[in-house]
């Protein structure tokens, strides 16, 4: 676009400068005389610009560029490293706690089983205590009905042979009446 | 009142330096803004601080280098960041001067074509010399472009041949008309607003807003032609390096 309309311009130009005659003597980039100067001074300060972009400007631009660019990516890397090692704290501490709070289930089932085991222990012997007491109070009860018994027969033997005499007059002997209450207290 | 739009291009002579031949060597205006363009990047890219948040002048600074830089990646690759100097060099010395060329009552350097074809030449035989010392003889395959029936091929070889030795041509032209044209353009509309309000009086000055509408305008255009044309002379200057790194393509 823009190089089209300086086609159409350009000879348009030249062509009004020369019409102007010696005036402005003629159309000054076409000027010759005016090129060895330009030449001299456009390599000399191209040079110059070469040097100082090559030697200087560029390395301290783009040195400064890349100490951000480090920067940034130690920073990052620095931010990572810390959130690594939060991230293994937190991780120390919830192993810390989970370990602890199994060590304090053990400790409480422990006690726990110590504490039913000793009862245990205790209602045994309390009741091996009972047991032995009931037997021995079984025994009493045995005993002291057997004596019961046996006096009750004596009693009665007694009994049987006083109202035999009373109503025969004639003292039976002991052991018909034993025998007969014998038959008495079976039957 | 008389516009003489070529005014601006004359160049003088400040003091003489000596004599080559018959050819006298004098420190010009045109020598001076190639000071000022060499003076102003120097600055820019040497009194911009180094610090971690850049500030605006680094800012600039920094965005030139990635600018040339990105833009030599993407069209000649990693290799070509060997003539990340040279590209840089060239980018800002057109750059700054058009820009600074721009300015009212200034000098444009590049509004000569003696200075257009010097760096045209010289991306030229830095191509040549390159392409053939690295490739050695491939250097000239890139005169034979791949799948062209063999027919065909001579005509197309020559035509190859003849568009490469009219790099510099097309390359330094582009460069010197459109700041050429785009001052000369600048200079007749601005003389209009002038040449209105001088011979019309009151009814010139009214009639004047139109002209100084469209040089206000093309002055924004200017500003980015100023800048798109030292980024086109940058780019061509990677795509013809391009050739000589990779003459595969």
């Amino acid at each position: 676009m823009a190089e089209s309309h300086g086609g159409a311009k350009s000879p348009a130009a030249r062509a009004h400068t020369e019409a102007e005659g010696g005036h402005g003597g003629g159309f000054p980039p076409f000027e010759s005389s005016t090129y060895a100067s330009q030449l001299v001074w456009l390599a000399i300060f191209f040079v110059a610009l070469y040097v100082i972009v090559s030697k200087l400007a560029l390395p301290r631009v783009g040195g400064a560029i890349e100490a951000r660019q480090n920067k940034i990516e130690g920073d990052l890397a620095e931010a990572q490293k810390l959130r690594d090692q939060s991230d293994a704290a937190l991780k120390a501490y919830e192993g810390e706690l989970a370990s602890a709070r199994s060590r304090a289930q053990a400790i409480g089932n422990e006690s726990r089983d110590k504490a039913n085991a000793q009862t245990e222990a205790e209602r045994k012997i309390l009741e091996e205590q009972l047991a032995a007491k009931l037997a021995e109070a079984e025994k009493t009860i045995a005993s002291t009905r057997t004596t019961a018994m046996s006096n009750v027969r004596g009693i009665a033997a007694d009994a049987a042979g006083s109202i035999v005499q009373q109503l025969t007059g004639v003292v039976p002997d002991a052991a018909s009446v034993n025998a007969a209450v014998d038959a008495s207290l079976k039957g | 009142m008389k516009i003489d739009p070529i005014h601006q291009f004359n160049i003088e002579p400040l003091f003489t330096i000596g004599h080559i031949g018959n050819q006298t060597i004098a420190f010009t205006n045109s020598s001076l803004y190639m000071l000022v363009a060499v003076a102003i990047i120097s600055i820019l890219m040497l009194a911009s601080g180094t610090q971690l948040v850049p500030g605006r002048f680094q800012s600039v600074a920094e965005i030139s280098y990635e600018f040339v830089a990105s833009t030599i990646r993407s069209t000649a690759g990693a290799e070509g960041m060997k003539f990340f100097p040279l590209i840089f060099s060239l980018f800002m010395f057109i750059c700054v001067s058009n820009l600074v060329g721009i300015i009212p009552y200034t000098f444009t350097i590049s509004s000569h074509l003696i200075v257009t074809a010097a760096l045209a030449l010289l991306v030229f035989f830095t191509v040549l010399i390159y392409g053939v010392a690295k490739n050695g003889l491939k250097f000239f395959s890139i005169f034979v472009p791949h799948g062209v029936p063999g027919y065909i091929l001579p005509l197309v070889m020559f035509i190859e041949i003849l568009s490469f030795f009219l790099r510099p041509v097309s390359h330094s032209v582009r460069l010197f008309a459109n700041m050429l044209a785009g001052h000369i353009a600048l200079k007749v509309f601005a003389g209009f607003v002038a040449m209105l309000g001088f011979s019309l009086g009151a009814l010139g000055w009214f009639g004047g807003v139109l002209p100084l509408a469209l040089t206000v305008a093309l002055y924004a255009l200017e500003i980015l032609v100023a800048f798109l044309q030292a980024y086109v002379f940058a780019i061509l200057t990677c795509i013809y390096l391009n050739d000589a790194i990779h003459p595969g393509h």
